[in-house]
């Protein structure tokens, strides 16, 4: 592919948000745009994720944020040309202990006052929902129909392809060396490949993002941790139709519509050390919490694991802004374990934003400055 | 080469053709872990076993390359799956 010097935008990082970002500012009518990404498109955490989608938040803009995603995720096909796999059959909540039950409702109340239409439902109805449930010490349950999962690959190929066709240029195996400012502005990249000068940089360099973010002079105390997740060989439909989420049972399981089940937990300790290793430990625990749970999967069999980094703010709750001394580099990273269903909105958000419109969800709170001011955005229902 | 080979299917666990292995090559998905992603070849129960070598010989025809210098695609634990249960209760370490 041949390389320009030049370009109007360049979006660090070619995972979910950095394509939805360059999907969305091609749709606002941008030009010359430029993704970068140092290993293959979804390489980096989109394609390691479990790929839930849910609208059950405990804050105001995360209700806002996952209603909104819900809703393009409903219609993706549609808007991109490509099936994203969307699977929408609810997030089922358990809740073991009463005051998790009661933080459950708390945030159900605000949910329903914002249009997501979450319930209750009694453990009789959670086993309709998912026959051969199997959780009788839980407390209580929440379950919200319009909530579930995608294809975190085809997801991402989907903006891509979508901006290829709007004229994005995507260049892999390019990694960003450096980041060029000049009195306060951003003026470009150094790559492996070549330079490219560019009046607007965009960090969505995922579990690297504060390397770039470096690179530029800005900072900000995001880190990476390692999560673990596995899937399991296909078996009839049916067996987890929901996904199933505790915060204090500590476990995301869910199966796709081609049989796979997928499950994640986070045992003490996740490594911080950029290598995406795999565990005895987790293996062990996630498959106790199978068969608890889901005893007939007692002889399903597990064909794979593998990790995936979580990017991390002190909140939990992403760096969406531009920055403050570096006029022209923007930055959407720290999602935690929520950055692929937040990215259909975040990258409309952002792109909106960089062509100095008022995003049509505030994003205010969202920039690096909070942490600074110790404002943390308190969010109960995050992993 | 003939409309017929095309319908030939190279991974049997994912029902993938060689006509659609090729029209993603074509679209610039020339890695076998790009073609992972998209179209599901090699993640099923074989875990690749049936499909790895044909798909690697057909990205180093499309793109020209030895077939010793195409990546082979990332290779992921378990080796052989195992029992939800067996691992439950420990396995054997
Ligand atoms: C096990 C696990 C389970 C998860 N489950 C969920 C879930 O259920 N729901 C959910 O919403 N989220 C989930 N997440 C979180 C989600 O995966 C991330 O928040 C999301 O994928 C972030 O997208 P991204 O595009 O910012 O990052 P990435 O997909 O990591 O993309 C960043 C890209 O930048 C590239 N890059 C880095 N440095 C450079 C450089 N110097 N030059 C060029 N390119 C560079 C990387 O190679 C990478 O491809 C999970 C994560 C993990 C690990
Ligand atoms: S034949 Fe392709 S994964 Fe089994």
């Amino acid at each position: 592919m041949t390389w320009k010097r030049t370009a109007d935008v360049v979006v660090v990082g070619g995972g979910v948000q950095g394509c939805s970002i360059a999907y969305n500012l091609a749709k606002l009518g941008v030009k010359d745009i430029v993704v970068l990404e140092k290993g293959s498109i979804c390489s980096g955490s989109t394609g390691r994720c479990g790929a839930g989608i849910r609208a059950q938040w405990g804050t105001e803009m995360n209700c806002r944020f996952g209603l909104a995603s819900v809703e393009k995720f409903e219609q993706l096909h549609e808007e991109l040309g490509m099936d994203c796999g969307l699977n929408q059959s609810g997030y089922l909540m358990v809740a073991y202990k009463e005051s998790e039950f009661q933080q459950l409702q708390k945030s159900m109340k605000l949910q329903n006052s914002l249009g997501i239409d979450t319930r209750i439902v009694s453990y009789a109805e959670a086993r309709e929902i998912c026959p051969g449930l199997s959780a009788a010490d839980a407390v209580g349950f929440t379950f919200h129909n319009r909530d579930g999962h995608a294809d975190p690959f085809l997801t991402t190929f989907a903006y891509m392809e979508a901006a290829k066709r709007l004229g994005v240029t995507f260049h892999r195996f390019t990694e960003v060396t450096d980041v060029k400012t000049v009195g306060g502005k951003i003026a470009g990249v150094v790559t492996t490949k070549g330079d490219i000068d560019a009046p607007v940089v965009v960090d969505a360099a995922g579990g690297y993002s504060q390397f770039i973010a470096k690179m530029a002079g800005v900072d900000i105390p995001n880190f990476s941790e390692r999560h673990e997740i596995l899937i399991t060989e296909p078996v009839e439909a049916g067996v987890c139709p929901p996904m199933l989420m505790s915060f204090s049972g500590n476990y995301y399981i869910q199966q796709r519509p081609h049989g796979s089940i997928i499950g994640g937990c986070s045992p003490e300790g996740h490594p911080q050390d950029y290598e995406m290793g795999t565990s005895w430990d987790f293996l062990e625990m996630m498959s106790r919490t199978f068969v608890k749970l889901l005893p007939r999967t007692k002889g399903v069999r597990v064909v794979r694991q593998w990790s995936g980094l979580y990017n991390i703010t002190p909140d939990k709750q992403p760096v969406l802004c531009e920055a403050d001394n570096v006029r022209g580099f923007f930055l959407s990273c720290g999602y935690s374990g929520h950055g692929f269903m937040f990215a259909p909105i975040s990258g409309e958000l952002l792109a909106q934003k960089i062509l100095g419109q008022d995003p049509w969800i505030a994003i205010d709170q969202l920039h690096y400055s909070r942490f600074e001011r110790g404002d943390l955005l308190i969010e109960p229902a995050v992993v | 080469m003939s409309e017929k080979t095309n319908d030939i299917i190279i991974c049997r666990c994912e029902e993938i053709t060689l006509g659609e292995i090729r029209e993603w090559i074509a679209k610039g998905y020339e890695t076998f872990d790009e073609l992972k992603r998209v179209l599901r070849v090699g993640m099923g129960p074989c875990q690749g076993r049936g499909c790895r070598e044909m798909i690697l010989r057909e990205i180093a025809a499309k793109t020209g390359k030895p077939v010793a210098d195409i990546h082979p695609g990332t290779f992921r634990p378990p080796a052989k799956p195992v029992k939800l249960a067996v691992l439950a209760e420990g396995g054997d370490k």
